[in-house]
């Protein structure tokens, strides 16, 4: 008879996943429930992420399209005196002999002017709307596009025409601009002949109506000195001419003169999100802390419920290691289940949440990786007691269980 | 004939008010080839004794000594390498996995062994056959007989090549004509050389067999050969 030591009892790593598969195959129901715990947090936590970087690649195309290179300069507070400070009439050309500036445009605010529907209109009912001259080449500078009909060009300029932004359109009712609606500005009907896109780059043409500058001043009373002038120049030289902008525009007054960069207010917006992101993350975490704590009571009537498979198994060989791995694979399978379900629910509700904003779709492979790492250890803090218990099983004990 | 079993005086007691002297001074040889009936009413021990046989429980002091190798002191994993490689389990109430079918329930008699899921498979297979099952490889326990269940359990416990068979009331859980035909499976096997220790409290089993073994308050009462 041999009485050689036998060799060591090994359980093959492959046949390891097997056995922790076995355990969640034998009940189906229980495994997906516990699963769809860990799938709810990391479905958040996914999504949360994916529309934030999805909101945050539609701001950045959005930048790329309109550019960063817009500068706007306004009068600031008048130091000496309080009233508002004006910038001169001739600080637009003024702007433009600047080196590197490729694009210079500019509105002024009609002075005491409101824009109504029509003229029975009560006189205080302004809508908060405001006139404003603007330049020919305005809506190149500001990438701004036309909803419907045209913009006011070189020949128009002199007639009272008016282009609507898109909430003065939409307050005042407009939608037609084939010349067939006037609206009243100033007491002078003007015709609409163009009704504008949002301008993200320059809000304040949303609620303004622009007329041409001739006609301004003309029927207007318009004075001629611009309120906002917006300036493009390389991306390379924005900031030098920043720097020189408001001695040029008011050499006088430099320091009442307020420059600013839109796409900078764009990104801050962007940025805020962050915030609120970071919030939903924590929830999201919160979630599948719970779903962890769900795999682990799965677990732990698992080990009470299968002591006698635990006996067998140490009948058959296995050492305390072996039974420990198999529920401690078992786990993290479970939990890895509800990962990989959660990654794909989260996938999908940012595909779609995306889609219907007409944003780009974007999920960082980080989150990805974040989520895959979260649940192999959630699945093994869940699975550690369990499975510790269950290996220390004395095998009689577990045996004697019918 | 070398021996695959040999006890000395070994004593196991659990503690608890009051203690239980489970075995107390139990000393036994099993040769190789053997087929030893274990006979004793409930309490009296016999549980315990196939328990210190199987190296599932340990004796607290006395030699035991199984397949040449000596259990007191040895770590887990040494004692689980015995039972994956030497010592074969049948148990009253089979344990077999639902939903496993006869073939892989077999093969995993061999799963702490390492050896690769074919090989598990082959040898799973030509146990089968070896206690009568050719034609049930692939059926269910659910879809199987009590006995038949029963002789999957002892082709799982046979397809290691133990040198030690260890059936707990094998028949306990079986109507009388299943539990015959399982004794008599046990006996072919002990024409082809294997071990075996059957427990029971069935006199009639015990009757059939070469040698019985009577414990009483954990100690052995009388060692009878009829063979």
């Amino acid at each position: 008879m041999s009485t050689a030591t036998p060799p060591a009892s090994r359980l093959r790593p492959r046949d390891t996943l097997r056995v922790a598969f076995s355990g969640l195959r034998a009940r189906p129901l229980r495994a997906v429930l516990s699963a769809l715990g860990i799938a709810v947090g990391i479905a958040a936590m996914v999504a949360v992420v994916g529309i934030s970087a999805s909101s945050r690649e539609q701001v950045n195309q959005q930048l790329r399209e309109l550019g960063t290179n817009l500068l706007t300069v306004r009068p600031g507070q008048e130091m000496m005196g309080g009233g508002d400070a004006t910038l001169p009439p001739e600080s637009i050309d003024m702007v433009a002999r600047v080196g590197p500036v490729t694009d210079v445009s500019a509105i002024g605010t009609i002075q005491d002017t409101a824009v109504y529907r029509s003229s029975a209109v009560d006189a205080n009912q302004t809508n908060g709307l405001s006139a404003y001259a603007a330049d020919t080449d305005l809506l190149a500078t500001v990438s701004g596009a036309l909803a419907a009909g045209r913009w006011i060009d070189a020949a128009m300029a002199g007639y009272p025409t008016v282009v609507l932004g898109a909430t003065t359109a939409d307050r005042l009712g407009v939608a037609v601009t084939d010349g067939s609606v006037a609206i009243v500005i100033g007491e002078q009907p003007f015709v609409v002949v163009g009704i504008l896109e949002p301008v993200p780059l320059a809000p304040e043409l949303d609620e303004a109506a622009l007329v041409g500058w001739p006609v301004a001043s003309e029927l207007l009373g318009f004075d001629g000195s611009p309120t906002t002038i917006y300036e493009r120049s390389p991306e390379s030289a924005v900031e030098a001419v920043r720097a020189v902008l408001p001695a040029t525009v008011n050499p006088e007054n430099p320091e009442e003169v307020t420059v600013s960069k839109p796409s900078d207010a764009l990104a801050a917006q962007a940025a805020a999100d962050e915030t609120l992101t970071t919030l939903l993350l924590a929830l999201g975490g919160v979630a599948l802390l719970v779903g962890g704590i769900g795999v682990a009571n799965t677990m732990v009537i698992a080990v009470l419920e299968r002591r006698s498979e635990i006996g067998l198994r140490r009948a058959l060989g296995a050492t305390r290691a072996h039974i420990r791995r198999q529920f401690l694979g078992e786990s993290v399978l479970l939990a890895a289940l509800g990962g990989v379900g959660g990654a794909l629910l989260g996938g999908a509700a940012t595909a779609v949440f995306a889609s219907s904003r007409e944003w780009p779709f974007a999920l960082p492979t980080w989150i990805l990786a974040g989520a895959a790492a979260a649940t192999i250890v959630i699945g093994a803090l869940a699975g550690a007691y369990p499975a510790g218990r269950a290996a220390r099983m004395s095998p009689t004990a577990a045996l004697s269980v019918v | 004939m070398s021996e695959v079993v040999l006890l000395r005086d070994v004593h196991r007691v659990y503690p608890g008010q009051p203690p239980v002297r489970a075995l107390a001074g139990v000393g036994l040889r099993i040769e190789a080839g053997e087929l030893v009936g274990i006979v004793g009413p409930s309490g009296s021990g016999k549980s315990t004794l196939l328990n210190v046989l199987g190296t599932l429980d340990r004796a607290d002091t006395g030699l035991v000594r199984i397949d040449g190798q000596d259990v007191a002191g040895r770590s887990d994993r040494h004692l689980s390498a015995l039972r994956a490689h030497r010592i074969g389990f049948v148990f009253q109430q089979f344990f077999l996995a639902p939903g496993v079918t006869a073939l892989d329930n077999v093969a995993d008699g061999l799963l702490y062994t390492g050896a690769s899921l074919r090989e598990r498979r082959r040898r799973a297979a030509r146990t089968l056959e070896r206690v009568g099952l050719t034609d049930r490889n692939h059926h269910r326990p659910h879809e199987l007989s009590g006995g038949q269940r029963q002789r999957v359990a002892v082709a799982r416990a046979l397809v290691g090549r133990p040198a030690l068979l260890l059936a707990d009331e094998p028949t306990g859980a079986l109507d009388s004509t299943s539990g015959a035909a399982v004794i008599e499976l046990l006996h072919e096997l002990r024409g082809d050389g294997t071990t075996i220790v059957i427990i029971t409290h069935d006199h009639h089993v015990a009757a059939d067999l070469p040698r019985t073994v009577h414990i009483l308050d954990g100690r052995i009462e009388s060692d009878e050969r009829t063979a």
